[in-house]
């Protein structure tokens, strides 16, 4: 069992989280109460991740993050350290493949406001903040929690683009996903099984939390 | 989730119209499929077009790990021909009963070091440079296969080890799944160089991205390739197989850095 990798991955889910959902939130509720020429475009670029093969992702993702990109020599120039082949470049692949799993989930939620609510808030004298947080958040926020779960678990099981820029470094690199490929490779089906049983329970009970909070969420307001 | 709902159905309506059409066309195709290890990906390329010419008849190269091979095929995968970057898949397959017999040896294979264009390293086959390089701290990563099962990964470690770098490059290593992603890694900007297969630089398509030194096969186990016919394979299969033993296969496999059997390098 590679305690390490298992680790890595969900550190991997959190960062994942900590940076894209708030920038969801934003883009989300944007696009959701916006109507502009072009907002088609958008919505399509942001929804490629889903059904790009993550070889066309991985394979984009290692030639911006390489040695010889802009984007590569901006981060060596800033950190020192080369962001292909790094914790940082997986995070930032992941921010990528993670975009439509954060953001559908809260555009959604927050159409679905009516739009008589959010001007009777705004007639009532509560200022845009105050509004937002008192009436659209607790509205939108079963959107929220499909977003945090979609995208952490597409990240725990997020293979291919891993696969593709990660180059399987024990603590930096190989996630629960390609230690369990390179033990399956190896012919070690026991440490395979047992990584793979660990993830199927820690999936299944994630799952099964998260609707069990929808629910109790939706009896609140419903 | 009416978006996903919508992809879900497309994605699946694509699937089940390109799933009939596969059945449609499936009588048709009678060419074997040749399972190939990750070394061969150029070699096999210009062999299998160099056959088409001078027997009209066509084979499938399918490229990848030896052991995902190994596994497939006991799985029972339709591949008519198996060339195993390490024989011992071939011996195992043989002994399962999957293949006609125990194959042939038709080739060994050499390590060789690549270095991109830009690198701090110098291409040196006695690796001194990267000893130095790695004792002054000019790299960062390094790329080989990885070796808990590729063998040209084993066969890197092995050298490294020989030449007690293993310790100090131990935490720089990224490792490809195959040979071929490893040669991939090492010049793609992100590392300053990698042990590879010395049949993947040799290629036009890699001599342009690096250049490259030999590394001497006595400081690793030789990388000892057998290839093997299945239960399965048919005549053209046969033919291909005897064309990779003949002088004009040969003559291929020499010319990517292959050593023959029987032959000394």
């Amino acid at each position: 069992m590679d305690w390490t990798a298992l680790r890595l991955s969900l550190l991997l889910g959190l960062w994942t989280l900590a940076l894209l959902l708030p920038a969801a939130l934003w883009i989300g509720r944007w696009l959701a109460y916006s109507e502009f020429r072009g907002k088609s475009l958008i919505e399509a670029m942001l929804a490629l991740p889903l059904v790009l093969p993550p070889t066309v992702l991985g394979f984009y993702i290692l030639v911006a993050t390489g040695g010889g990109s802009a984007l590569g020599r901006i981060w060596q120039g800033l950190f020192g350290g080369p962001l292909a082949f790094s914790f940082e470049g997986l995070v930032f692949a992941s921010l990528i493949a993670n975009l439509p799993f954060a953001i559908q989930p809260i555009q959604q939620a927050f159409a679905g406001i009516p739009r008589d609510l959010r001007e009777a808030a705004a007639c009532c004298g509560l200022s845009p903040w105050r509004g937002f947080r008192l009436i659209e958040l607790p509205l939108a926020w079963p959107g929220l929690l499909t977003a945090a779960v979609l995208t952490f678990a597409h990240t725990l099981g997020e293979f291919g683009v891993v696969l593709m820029v990660g180059g399987s470094i024990p603590g930096e690199t190989r996630t629960i996903a390609i230690a369990i490929y390179d033990r399956v490779q190896a012919f070690d089906d026991t440490g395979a099984g047992l990584m793979s049983a660990t993830l199927l329970v820690f999936s299944l009970a994630a799952i099964a939390a998260t609707t069990a909070l929808s629910k109790r969420i939706g009896k609140r307001h419903g | 989730m009416r978006f996903h709902a919508f992809v879900f159905a497309a994605l699946l309506a694509i699937g089940l119209c390109s799933a009939s059409q596969a059945r449609a066309q499936a009588p048709t195709s009678d060419i074997p499929i040749v399972a190939a290890a990750a070394d061969l990906a150029f070699a096999l390329e210009d062999a299998a077009k160099d056959f088409t010419g001078q027997s009209g008849r066509q084979v499938k190269l399918s490229l990848g790990s030896s052991g995902n091979f190994f596994r497939q095929i006991q799985q029972g995968a339709p591949f008519q021909i198996f060339l195993s970057a390490d024989e011992d898949f071939v011996f195992r397959l043989a002994d399962a009963g999957l293949t006609k017999d125990r194959g042939v040896l038709y080739a060994i294979g050499r390590l060789a070091l690549i270095v991109p264009p830009g690198s701090p390293l110098q291409p040196d086959g006695s690796l001194a440079d990267l000893k130095a390089a790695l004792q002054a701290g000019r790299v960062t990563r390094f790329a080989i296969a990885n070796p808990e099962h590729a063998p040209y990964g084993r066969r890197a470690e092995e050298t490294l080890r020989h030449l007690g770098l293993w310790d100090a490059i131990h935490d720089k290593l990224v490792l490809g799944e195959n040979v071929s992603q490893a040669a991939q890694f090492a010049v793609s900007g992100g590392a300053q160089g990698g042990i590879v297969a010395y049949s993947l630089v040799l290629s036009p398509q890699m001599e342009q991205r690096g250049r490259h030194a030999l590394i001497p096969a006595e400081w690793h186990q030789p990388l000892r390739q057998r290839m093997v016919l299945l239960k399965n394979a048919d005549d053209t299969a046969q033919r291909f197989y005897d064309y990779l033993q003949s002088t004009a296969g040969r003559r291929i496999l020499v010319r990517y850095g292959f050593v023959l059997p029987g032959e000394q390098s």
